[in-house]
């Protein structure tokens, strides 16, 4: 009889560590995968390349810095929807910093205007953080404030598109950095390595960084805890206000970061940059199995959060459903699927709980 | 919605009513109103004078910033109405309004465009009942949508009302195949504009409806009590006999019957569509109109007053920030953001209960010395 009832418990253990956040981070993994794959057998046109998968990369490096940033709030419980229009105004004041430099108004380079982009993040990051984790301010409030002051500051710095000239930047920016052993033959037979722009190197450095930060750091520890249970983590002696404070600090810094990414991506500033990108951004670790009510999530789910939600977007506009609304709609119902997977995966839970 | 101020006890001393004035939910929203009000006199003496003109229809009208403002925190105002309703029973926000007033405009527009511009009167009323109905009825159900997302499936509202934030705009453009639509019917702009003959902008009658409608819902039904004890407590409000997922549901409804209203004043407004900018960021300001209103954004008690309130102090904000000419209309946002945040740090309970704990440590402090003077 005990026999048995310990097979029983040792089965509901093993089911109960699946149903586990592991179990989440595993369908996007396994969604990207099946949804690639069908992309490459079905549609073919330009999936079969490896370029395809590397420009997907090139085009979300941004996103992906900015999701990483995002997560890390959303696992404290918070949320931070300012980053898209910190990324806007990061854009902005960079590209009229080196118009300035490239005019010769002013010293500089392509360091400083790196200094700025982070020092935007930062200050976005350390203001909002304060204000949620020592005043007590609901976070959607204060960075919905955060959100309405960088997109009033983008257009008071300059309110047209500005292109940058500046020699060393473009050069920066054009750097391709070439992958060895990938590659595809054009039509002329000619042999075209698979590149991946700068920005993207350093997404992937911030996302390995934040993910040491997560697994194995004392600090990465205490945001889940703060996120899973904000009164036993302040008894547990989790300094639980600045562990807030410096998620929102953190997430800040990839919002300057990012911002700069998509600076060197798009090589201009425009207060129509990066519109919508913390929804984006909100719905990539969503998909990546964070839960907004904190507690639960992973950078690599994130990683796998912008690649399949960028992938989306790419099939869907080589369906030849050209028309801008089809991706939108698509985006939609994939939240919309995720979201219900996720509660009816934490119904379960709690109910093994019981 | 009684005030407190106890004009009928007059034990209180001034000191003790001043307090009772600044304790109700009532006093930042008024005194924010107030200061507005202040700064446009001293700014601009005439900001205030409202002149009977005729408008470009021939129609003798009202005119002035004051009419402005009021007619256009119409929406705002009727949308705060549900918001402060959602925010109560599920804890949280719904940020699709947006995009769901731009699918009910679009089925508005998908309806009357059918019909030619030399319709009888009566042909026309039926179809713009028939349009109105309709539109309700999609909002609705959208409204349904997020309702049961958050009340079934436990998804916080936020993230469950995201997907119709993403999707809403491309739906509203996908009814109406992305066309640019303009009504040619001048009787249609009645409804967002000025009735021939009547001097009153016609979304202030709407929204003086809406609120007597709601004020006799909340008066006549337990939505209001209901939705209070499902806010602060959902299980305990289910272990004494509510329902607290149909009160969540029935809120969300509600904020969609709300949305379509508005949808229905800005298509009539300027009697066409544009997708993706109609209402945008208007989410933001009815959620700010219910913070302001000093809500808790967390759900529980909530004051329909404060929220409306609440609503023409952000529609104020915003006619007063266009009236400096220096000022561009897209950077209005980062002046917003500051004025809110500033009056959010005032409003909110930490900084009361900071002042409060200040008095209270001043006043123990006074007792001490007293007791020490005694005993001395």
């Amino acid at each position: 009889m005990s026999v048995n009832s310990n097979a029983l418990e040792r089965r509901l253990k093993k089911r109960a560590s699946l149903t586990d956040t592991n179990l989440l981070l595993i369908i996007t993994i396994i969604v990207f995968i099946v949804m690639y794959l069908c992309a490459v057998v079905f549609l073919k046109k330009g999936f079969t390349k490896p370029q395809m998968f590397f420009n997907i990369l090139n085009e979300n490096a941004s996103l992906l810095v900015l999701s990483c940033g995002m997560t890390l709030v959303m696992i404290t419980g918070g949320i931070d929807i300012s980053v898209g229009q910190v990324t806007c105004l990061v854009c902005m004041a960079c590209a009229v910093h080196l118009q300035k430099v490239n005019d010769g108004v002013i010293n500089g380079s392509v360091f400083t205007s790196l200094l700025i982009a982070i020092a935007i993040g930062l200050a976005f990051g350390i203001v909002q953080g304060f204000l949620v984790a020592y005043m007590e301010f609901q976070p959607f409030i204060v960075t919905l404030a955060g959100l309405f002051f960088a997109k009033g500051m983008t257009t008071i710095v300059c309110s047209d598109r500005v292109p940058v000239t500046y020699e060393p930047f473009v050069k920066l920016a054009r750097t391709e950095v070439t992958i060895p052993f990938l590659g595809s033959v054009n039509k002329k037979g000619i042999y075209i390595p698979a590149y991946v722009e700068i920005g993207v190197i350093v997404a992937i450095v911030v996302v390995i960084l934040l993910f040491c930060l997560l697994k194995w750091t004392k600090l990465g520890r205490n945001f889940y805890a703060v996120g899973g249970n904000n009164q036993s983590a302040n008894m547990l002696g989790i300094n639980v206000k600045l562990t807030k404070f410096l998620a929102h600090v953190l997430c800040g810094l990839c919002a300057g970061i990012g911002g700069y990414l998509f600076f060197l991506h798009a090589c201009s500033g425009s207060p129509l940059h990066a519109q919508g990108a913390e929804m984006n951004a909100i719905a990539s670790s969503i998909i990546g199995g964070t839960l907004l009510s904190g507690g639960v999530g992973n950078i690599v789910g994130t990683l796998f959060g912008v690649l399949s939600l960028s992938t989306i977007k790419n099939i869907v506009t080589s369906l030849g459903l050209e028309d801008a609304w089809w991706t939108n709609i698509t985006v939609g119902v994939m939240l919309c699927i995720f979201l219900l997977v996720q509660s009816v995966i934490l119904a379960r839970k709690n109910k093994n709980k019981k | 919605m009684t005030s407190n101020v106890p004009t009928f006890k007059p034990r209180l001393t001034g000191k003790e009513v001043a307090e009772k004035i600044f304790r109700n939910q009532l006093f930042f929203p008024i005194a924010a109103l107030f200061l507005l009000v202040i700064f446009n006199l001293i700014t601009d003496p005439g900001f205030f004078k409202v002149t009977l003109e005729p408008n470009s229809a021939g129609n003798l009208v009202l005119s002035g910033n004051l009419i402005t403002m009021i007619d256009y925190a119409s929406e705002l105002v009727i949308l705060a109405i549900g918001m402060t309703l959602v925010t109560s029973a599920s804890g949280g926000q719904d940020i699709s309004v947006g995009a769901t007033i731009a699918i009910a405009g679009s089925t508005v527009l998908r309806i009357v465009k059918t019909q030619s511009p030399n319709i009888s009167n009566g042909k026309f009323a039926g179809m713009i009942i028939a349009s109105f109905l309709l539109c309700v009825l999609v909002s609705a159900l959208f409204g349904a949508f997020n309702g049961a997302l958050v009340a079934f499936f436990k998804i916080q509202p936020m993230v469950a009302t995201l997907i119709l934030f993403t999707a809403g705009r491309s739906i509203a453009a996908w009814i109406n195949n992305n066309d640019n639509i303009s009504i040619n019917d001048k009787r249609f702009s009645y409804f967002g504009n000025f009735i021939p003959g009547i001097a009153v902008p016609t979304p202030v009658f709407i929204t003086i409806l809406c609120l007597i409608v709601i004020a006799i819902v909340l008066k006549v039904t337990n939505l209001r009590l209901y939705s209070q004890a499902v806010g602060i407590n959902a299980s305990s409000s289910r272990l004494n006999g509510i329902n607290p997922k149909m009160i969540k549901l029935l809120t969300f409804v509600i904020l969609g019957v709300c949305v379509a209203v508005c949808g229905f004043i800005k298509v009539s407004r300027t009697s066409s569509i544009t997708y993706s900018v109609i209402a945008n960021n208007i989410e933001m300001d009815a959620i700010l109109a219910v913070a302001l209103g000093g809500n808790n954004l967390g759900g529980g008690k909530f004051n329909l007053t404060s929220s409306v309130i609440g609503a023409y102090v952000i529609q104020f904000l915003t006619t007063t920030l266009y009236k400096f000419k220096e000022i561009d209309s897209s950077s209005i946002s980062a002046y917003k953001a500051a004025v809110v945040i500033l009056l959010i740090i005032i409003s909110s309970p930490f900084v009361r209960k900071f002042f409060e704990d200040r008095k209270n440590r001043r006043e123990a402090a006074k007792a001490e010395a007293l007791a020490g003077k005694e005993s001395a």
